[in-house]
């Protein structure tokens, strides 16, 4: 396994530099370097409460990650200081694992506000990801995990983001929505495209590697108390961690 | 259909204020209309066969009958505004009757329009006979202009015969100097079905009301919903009231109210008083400046055999879930008009497409100006 941080000079999307993130007054990640190119689809692994998802909220811009120090550049601009709707409209997206319930307001209702001006065939998509029959509920209100994984993808399907971070989206999935999910965020990702051609980039994490069958991940990293501990290919890692478990990776001095 | 109504003397801006208040001047999708400027019966017709719609004083010459149906919903020794309504010598209202198996698709409309600094007082009588279907859409406005010491004094009756149904959606769009005390009551018999809606999105100085349902028959409804945003200088006191006293009846009561930095009270009263007797109350409040929302919801169960239930809950607007919808693109005013919306979006089982669109569009009204 690599130990050296992942440097590629060519096409960078994103750029972490030394990035801290503080969650109320504690520091939940201290100096996390990451880079990702475009067309590159990276996992990230680690123990519950290693700061997996601290990482793609503080990415996405939500207000209670807050960021001490370091720098976010996307796509060569810096981003650290812009608030969601901003870093959204530039391209960064985000599957939530536990999205929160939003009384009243109808999952059709959200998808063309998501859509602003744009021509969208939103009951074909909602179709195409089984949620044809939930443009007139609540959203994530009584969803179950599959539901809510779909109608996040489907959001997702609208907004287009250039940029997706996925937070577990195999989680609470059962395994005939497995291959639509991931078939849906492979076509996100652009994953039927040549690698030359594709554009979109992805951060991935993933517990159980099931994803992994639908993405092609190329980069994977662990990350150990908020500090990312390795770096390498993501099914190796995800070997090493179903056989060992990721004791070594705490233990690991490398940082 | 009938022809467009004329109002001589409401301006421009206080038409557009009518329409606000779901009225439909050009008369397209109404049926029926009475309208009352001050203390004026300006119109009062109806082409629907079998309803009637009438002004007081010709309906009570019309129908002796109807004498049996004056103050015995509401009780004229009720309170001030009751004695002062009982006292008119020339009592001005409206009395629609839905006769036997009539119903009407479009709603008819009354208008109620406060334009200068008196105090406009009503006495409405609703009658639904056996089998009959009313709806009835009462837009209550008041011109821009109007200064201190305008009030509006509005006592209605409604009586609900076997297997009948109304739905009376109730839109105020008043002024900051506006003072309004509606008393309302409606008996409902066996099977009858009685939906009370209302919705004040606009500013008003004072409103007190706490209308009353009592299901006398078997197997009656009652559905009430209250959707009110306060201003800062308003005062909103409203609640709504079910007597449960037969077996099977249900009530349900729902209101969502927000304040901009004024008052609302949220009152809510169900009395079981029969076996086999259902009823829930809901009130859901959110604070967007600081401002009161007082909910006081009540639930009396006297008999074994009656099942009720209450939640209020007052809150504030999410962080997280304004983010999320930054997330996915929509700047903070947005997401925040966005959740407000759904917060107020009351579907009401049993409401006719034409009302209900009605109230959203009022809703909508008030989303575009941002609450």
């Amino acid at each position: 396994m690599q130990t050296s941080t992942y440097t590629d000079a060519v096409n960078r999307m994103l750029d972490i530099e030394d990035l801290h993130v503080n969650v109320g007054d504690k520091e939940v990640l201290h100096g996390i370097d990451l880079h990702i190119g475009a067309g590159e689809t990276h996992v990230l692994m680690g123990p519950n409460g290693s700061g997996k998802t601290t990482l793609l909220m503080a990415l996405m811009g939500f207000s209670n990650y807050k960021i001490t120090k370091g720098t976010i550049l996307f796509n060569g601009e810096d981003v650290t200081a812009m608030h969601a709707d901003e870093r959204s409209k530039r391209g960064i997206g985000m599957l939530f694992q536990r999205p929160p319930t939003i009384s009243g307001l109808k999952l059709g209702k959200l998808l063309t506000a998501i859509s602003h001006d744009k021509t969208v065939d939103i009951p074909g998509l909602a179709k195409s990801v089984h949620m044809g029959a939930f443009l007139e509920r609540d959203i994530n209100k009584g969803f179950s995990g599959g539901e809510i994984k779909r109608s996040e993808v489907l959001q997702l399907m609208i907004q287009n983001p250039e940029f997706v971070m996925l937070d577990e989206p195999e989680s609470g999935v059962d395994l005939e929505n497995i291959s639509l999910i991931g078939n849906a965020i492979g076509a996100l990702l652009e994953k039927e495209k040549r690698i030359v051609k594709r554009a979109k980039s992805g951060l991935v994490i993933t517990h159980t590697g099931f994803i992994l069958d639908y993405l092609d991940a190329d980069k994977g990293h662990v990350m150990c108390d908020g500090m990312i501990k390795c770096h390498g290919n993501p099914r190796e890692i995800l070997k090493d961690i179903k056989q060992r478990g990721y004791r070594e990776c705490v233990e690991c001095p490398h940082a | 259909m009938s022809s467009r109504m004329n109002t001589p003397g409401i301006s421009k801006e206080d038409q557009e204020r009518l329409a606000q208040s779901g009225i439909d001047l050009s008369m397209e999708n109404r049926c029926g209309s009475y309208l009352q400027m001050n203390q004026e019966v300006v119109d009062a017709e109806c082409s629907q066969e079998g309803i009637e719609v009438l002004s007081y004083k010709k309906a009570m010459e019309k129908h002796d009958w109807l004498q049996e149906y004056v103050w015995k919903a509401v009780s004229k020794d009720k309170d001030e505004i009751t004695k002062y309504v009982a006292a008119q010598n020339d009592p001005k209202g409206y009395v629609i009757i839905a006769h036997k198996g009539s119903s009407n698709i479009l709603p008819i409309q009354a208008c109620l329009y406060l334009g200068r600094e008196t105090i406009q007082h009503v006495h409405n009588i609703i009658i639904a006979e056996e089998g009959a279907e009313l709806h009835i859409i009462s837009g209550c406005t008041s011109g821009g202009h109007v200064g201190a010491g305008a009030a509006h004094y509005g006592v209605s009756e409604f009586y609900v015969k076997k297997n009948a149904k109304i739905s009376f959606t109730m839109i105020h769009t008043w002024t900051e100097n506006i003072e309004v005390f509606p008393r309302s009551a409606s008996i409902v018999e066996e099977n009858g079905v009685f939906l009370s809606n209302y919705v004040c999105m606009q500013p008003v100085k004072k409103v007190q009301m706490y209308p009353t349902a009592t299901l006398k028959g078997e197997n009656s409804v009652a559905r009430f919903s209250t959707i009110a945003i306060a201003s800062p200088t308003s005062y909103i006191d409203v609640g709504s009231r079910a007597i449960l006293e037969a077996k099977g009846a249900s009530a349900e009561l729902i209101t969502r109210a927000i304040t901009r930095g004024g008052t609302i009270i949220s009152r809510g009263d169900i009395q079981g008083k029969s076996a086999g007797t259902r009823g829930h109350l809901e009130c859901k409040g959110l604070i967007l400046k600081d401002g009161i929302i007082h909910a006081i919801p009540e639930i009396v169960g006297m008999v074994v055999g009656t099942e009720l239930s209450h939640e209020a809950a007052v809150g504030k607007l999410a962080q997280e879930e304004i983010e999320y919808l930054m997330s996915r693109g929509l700047d903070e005013d947005e997401a925040t008009a966005t959740i407000i919306r759904g917060f107020l979006d009351v579907k009401i089982a049993g409401l006719p497409d034409a009302l209900q669109k009605q109230i959203d569009a009022t809703i909508d009204v008030a989303e575009k100006a941002g609450f």
